[in-house]
């Protein structure tokens, strides 16, 4: 049977292992010149006293690879889902030869065994190949951009280490699953690239967030970790801060302005008008920009924020592995039942 | 081991629709038993139940003494050739010779070689490119090299030009031979039966109308023509199998154990087509049950 299995499977094996193989070379050439260059741009501009200027062009040059790499790695389980996954049994179901199959002397459960296996295993091997090329190339990045985009916001941690083997390893056995059920390929391919989709776009907005208790901090609006003034209203009269928390690499769920009774307020007050020009920009020891924050402090404003900060990164990705592994075991328990009990 | 099949009110339904119903049979090993009936009678069912590609809603079955799909030692004492003899199409005949050979215990590796090699069929073919004859060739083959004691057929040939069915049908009838095998064919055409076959089942509607030794069969079925009567006024142990009428003749083909001595019928003997033909038409209107199986 694994005979068969291979027989069957090793061209789309043999493309898809040889883009993934090609990419991690051109990753480690490339990644190697990205380090060095980090390493090196990093310890100038140590030396010359303020590495934001760099960080921020550092990150901005790399951007297209990045968010490309970034797409591509999470592209990759929704494609063998789609591709590997939901014709495994569908195609067979189709053109009939599963009764041909079925006649030799071998149990359809072994059958099934095997070829889920074999195929899910490797699918799991290509995603865990690519997600770790990617992660070590973008490491320097990962940390350059550890405020600005960290490794425990959405589409970065999807693209990331651990995580891309559950999801693969989910997509795959789903498509198997979905296509024992409408015994069609096309439609079990659309259905499995819908459900996948759907759950990529639900789990880190509703699931992931909550899958820990997050850390909840009311803190002080400095210049240190005042990062960005934006428009919250269509009239451009509300403005909403962006302001860093202590812990780099956080994920920030909420953040919002409280005034001194600790609730939200709704706008700042309208002399802040004059501060968001300035206190961005201008230097923290000019007397208007001092004046701003001190007002602010003064008046009891602060900042409520709710993350999850950095150092869960490891616990999330094994979380996320649990999660999807555990839907992964469901799904193809479910295959095994149905080919016993309905698929007759 | 003596029987082939033993069925007891077997059923398979779909959703609301019974494909196979109170079908109950009995069938000695050692036998070409060929399963006739219209498209639709439940032929491929009960071929698929037996084969263990199918888990019956009703009744029970014993293939060979074994449950169907038991397990790896019961898939191996049975070959199932399904309809349409499917192929992986991208496969090459030596790759589906290499597929037997894994995954059947018992695989006769230079039987499978010699029957391609005699059949014509070339090794590095796909079977994609292959005709309907050839592919119904490739899986006899698998079915036989597989070494099964009995040999499941559903409609092998039903999409295959008059000759290559002749040569497919010697094919199985030189295997049975050569390997003891029993065979269990379906088919819609009396002919391929009347060719190869030695046990007869018809199966109309879902049940099974009769069953037999076809040279049993032959003996005790017999055509009668006379005047024209009602066909209700008959002694006991005949049984109405169909009757016509024209205006002045009466004719009746009839089921009986005895010969006939009425003088007023002319008695003749009766072809399997015709024996076969008069069980399909509907059941006759003396109300007798046709459905009967004859041991």
């Amino acid at each position: 049977m694994i005979w068969l299995t291979w027989r069957q499977f090793r061209v789309q094996a043999a493309v898809v292992f040889g883009a993934i193989v090609a990419l991690a070379v051109v990753l480690v050439v490339t990644g190697r010149e990205l380090a060095d260059s980090y390493a090196a741009g990093l310890a100038a501009c140590t030396a010359s006293g303020g590495c934001s200027a760099f960080l921020t062009n550092f990150l901005r040059d790399h951007d297209a690879q990045y968010y490309g790499l970034a797409a591509v790695t999470m592209a990759l389980p929704g494609i063998l889902g789609v591709f590997w996954g939901a014709p495994l049994v569908s195609r067979e179901l189709e053109t009939g030869t599963h009764r041909l199959v079925w006649s030799q002397s071998i149990t359809r459960t072994r059958w099934l065994a095997v070829k889920l296996g074999l195929v899910g295993l490797a699918s799991m091997l290509a995603a865990g190949l690519l997600s770790l090329a990617v992660s070590w190339w973008a490491t320097p990045l990962d940390e350059a951009g550890a405020s600005a985009r960290p490794r425990l916001s959405p589409v970065v941690f999807a693209a990331r280490d651990l995580a891309p083997i559950g999801y693969v390893a989910f997509a795959f056995v789903v498509g198997v699953a979905v296509g024992m059920l409408v015994r069609r390929a096309l439609p079990a391919m659309a259905v499995t690239l819908a459900i996948f989709v759907a759950l990529q776009i639900a789990v880190p907005l509703w699931v992931r967030p909550s899958l820990l208790p997050p850390v909840e901090a009311t803190v002080a609006i400095t210049p240190e970790n005042l990062r960005g003034i934006g428009m919250s209203s269509p009239d451009g009269t509300a403005r909403e801060l962006t302001i860093a928390v202590e812990e780099s690499g956080s994920w920030i769920l909420d953040s919002d302005t409280v005034g001194a009774d600790g609730a939200p307020v709704g706008a700042l007050p309208a002399w802040f008008s004059e501060c968001d020009p300035i206190m961005l920009t201008g230097p923290p020891t000019d007397p208007a920009v001092r004046n701003c924050f001190d007002r602010l402090a003064e008046e009891g404003y602060r900042q409520h924020i709710t993350y999850h900060p950095g150092s869960r990164y490891w616990t999330f990705q094994w979380l996320e592995v649990a999660l999807y592994g555990a839907a992964t075991l469901a799904a193809a328990g479910f295959a095994f039942w149905w080919l016993r009990k309905r698929l007759c | 081991m003596t029987t082939l099949l033993r069925t007891r009110e077997l059923g398979k339904r779909y959703r609301r629709r019974w494909a196979l119903r109170d079908c109950t049979l009995d069938i000695p090993a050692g036998r070409i038993v060929g399963l006739v009936g219209p498209n639709g009678a439940g032929k491929s069912t009960l071929l698929n139940i037996a084969a263990g590609q199918l888990a019956p809603s009703a009744g029970s079955i014993e293939v060979l003494g074994g449950h169907p799909a038991s397990g790896p030692a019961q898939l191996a004492k049975v070959g199932f050739v399904a309809q349409d003899t499917p192929a992986y199409a991208a496969l090459t005949v030596a790759d589906h010779l290499r597929l037997g050979a894994r995954l059947n215990p018992r695989w006769d590796a230079a039987a499978a070689r010699n029957r391609i090699e005699r059949v014509g069929l070339d090794p590095a073919q796909r079977t994609g490119t292959l005709s309907g004859g050839q592919r119904a060739q490739l899986a006899l083959t698998l079915g036989v090299a597989k070494r099964p004691e009995l040999l499941i057929l559903d409609e092998p040939v039903a999409a295959v030009d008059p000759l290559a069915r002749r040569e497919f049908l010697q094919g199985l009838m030189e295997a049975a031979a050569e390997y003891e095998l029993s065979v269990l064919l379906s088919s819609h055409l009396v002919t391929d039966v009347e060719r190869v076959c030695d046990y007869l089942v018809v199966l109309v509607d879902s049940h099974v109308r009769v069953a037999g030794d076809v040279d049993e069969l032959l003996s005790s079925h017999h055509r009668l023509t006379g005047p024209r009567r009602d066909p209700g006024t008959l002694p006991a142990g005949q049984h109405v199998v169909s009757v016509s009428h024209t205006e002045r003749q009466t004719t009746l083909l009839l089921r009986a154990e005895s010969p006939i001595h009425d003088p007023a019928w002319t008695v003749s003997r009766v072809g399997l087509e015709d024996l076969v033909l008069a069980y399909l038409s509907p059941p006759t209107a003396a109300g007798r049950p046709a459905l009967e199986v004859l041991r």
